[in-house]
């Protein structure tokens, strides 16, 4: 298990290197979406219409953060439990992205396309909202204002810390750290 | 006869949300800070580190500790001896809430319909429950409730038969199919006994009790032990990526049963284990 900087473009190269339990501190461009933005994403492929930012080599992170501060870049942004997106994240591998962060299992339809199409998914600590949010340097809506804290969101982020939990191969950190401390 | 203005409750309502979502609160910073000292696997202790420096954070920037800043739980317990003056409870109770979304800068985070899915804009309506009781005090519980945990509570209808044995298998398969969804370390809050209702509400109020508090009943302080212990066990961990420290606390409230039945219900919640209260 090591620890790596990774930056963005997140390349099948880069995907490849990274292994489950490795720790990273992302740096570079990463966008926003969860529930409600994943549903028009995936519509709008469906359309043939064009999607609010480019797929390739990118990372999706499933955050709806708190409003900022007058003077601050973002709120409290930590992850959302990524297994409400399970049904919504095959097209868009198949796309080109590379990269998501969130927290919680993944099911095995993900899984088989993330070992296909060569992508990797990342935890970042739930409930860590406020740290998290310091690691966020910028922050732009770029699509879908009106759906609120769901809005997709440009992100710079220096150092934003995950975990690889998925990896391209399918090793899967949840299930065998877990057996790990059974008793 | 006490006469209480409303507008008092409005403002409690106010400062108790904004409370309980800045400030991690010091039943659970104790609780981390017992258990990193435990927690067996360095990825779970490097977790429970972080959410420590993330209250910190939290609390010098007056920002909320995660940004689900939930959907607003409120439990009036209403002295019979108050009359409330200047409007109604309800609308006070959620103007409450209302202010301290907006001026605070928290997540709104409901939606008016469950099927049609659009924001109210301002959090309301809170989820509110009234309990009349002697005196003339009025006490009000909040408690604003993530819906990653939410999402990954119960409830089951178990036969008599099941006794305490089903019962405990209830909460832990519970838990341990929650795994890392909930963000743990969590706090569980099991109901026993009522109706289908009445073992969700007890489940909820049970998770307003502050971690590590005991039931006064010895069998049911008994199952509060067994079950930490058995959910300890799973492995789980901070997180879910591992670890001895699946939940901080286990909390048991049991109400009266029909012959026939034995419900069970399941509530869990994350770190973020967000509750205040006051007295008026
Ligand atoms: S489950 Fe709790 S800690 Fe996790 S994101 Fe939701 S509210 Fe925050």
């Amino acid at each position: 298990m090591g620890s790596y900087e990774i930056s963005t473009p997140l390349t099948k190269e880069k995907v490849e290197n990274l292994k489950a339990g490795d720790t990273v501190y992302i740096s570079g461009t990463i966008y926003t979406a969860r529930d409600a933005a994943h549903l028009r994403l995936v519509e709008s492929m469906n359309n043939g219409e064009s999607l609010p930012f480019d797929l390739k080599d990118s990372i999706i992170y499933y955050v709806g953060p708190a409003p900022a501060k007058p003077g601050k870049v973002i709120g409290s942004a930590g992850p959302t439990t990524s297994y409400r997106m399970d049904d919504l994240t095959v097209p868009l591998l198949e796309s080109g992205l590379t990269g998501m962060i969130g927290k919680g299992k993944r099911n095995t339809i993900v899984i088989e396309s993330m070992k296909k199409n060569k992508g990797v998914y990342f935890a970042a600590t739930g409930g860590a909202g406020a740290l998290i949010a310091s690691s966020i340097k910028e922050s732009e809506i770029i699509a879908y204002e009106d759906l609120g804290a769901e809005a997709v969101r440009k992100l710079k982020v220096y150092r934003f810390p995950a975990i690889v939990v998925i990896d391209c191969e399918g090793n899967n950190l949840y299930e065998t750290e877990r057996e790990k401390y059974r008793k | 006869m006490r006469i209480l203005d409303v507008e008092k409750i409005q403002s409690s309502v106010k400062e108790l949300c904004v409370r309980a979502n800045y400030y991690l609160s010091e039943d659970v910073m104790n609780a981390f800070n017992e258990s990193i000292g435990r927690e067996e696997s360095p990825i779970g202790r490097e977790v429970i580190s972080q959410l420590i420096e993330n209250a910190k954070i939290a609390k010098e920037e007056q920002m909320p500790i995660c940004q689900d800043t939930g959907m607003v739980v409120v439990f009036v317990e209403l002295g019979q001896k108050v009359s409330l003056a200047g409007g109604p409870i309800s609308e006070a109770i959620n103007q409450g809430v209302r202010d301290a979304y907006k001026e605070a800068y928290l997540r709104k985070s409901v939606v008016a319909d469950p099927l049609i899915r659009e924001n109210t804009k301002d959090n309301t309506p809170a989820i509110i429950y009234y309990d009349i009781v002697p005196g003339d005090k009025v006490k009000i519980t909040i408690a604003p409730k993530g819906f990653g945990s939410e999402n990954m509570s119960k409830i089951k209808m178990l036969k008599p038969s099941d006794g305490i044995d089903g019962v405990i298998d209830f909460v832990v398969d519970t838990v341990s199919q929650a795994g890392p969804n909930p963000c743990p370390p969590i706090v569980v809050g099991v109901g026993i006994g009522g109706t289908m209702d009445k073992s969700a509400v007890l489940a909820k109020k049970a998770l307003t009790r502050s971690i590590g508090s005991k039931n006064e009943k010895d069998h049911l302080r008994e199952l509060e032990k067994t079950l930490l212990e058995k959910i300890n066990n799973l492995g789980i961990g901070p997180q879910g990526l591992g670890g001895n420290t699946t939940a901080l606390s286990v909390h048991v409230e049991a109400f009266a049963t029909h012959i026939a039945g034995l419900p069970v219900a399941v509530n869990i919640n994350c770190h973020a284990a967000r509750h205040e209260e006051v007295i008026l």
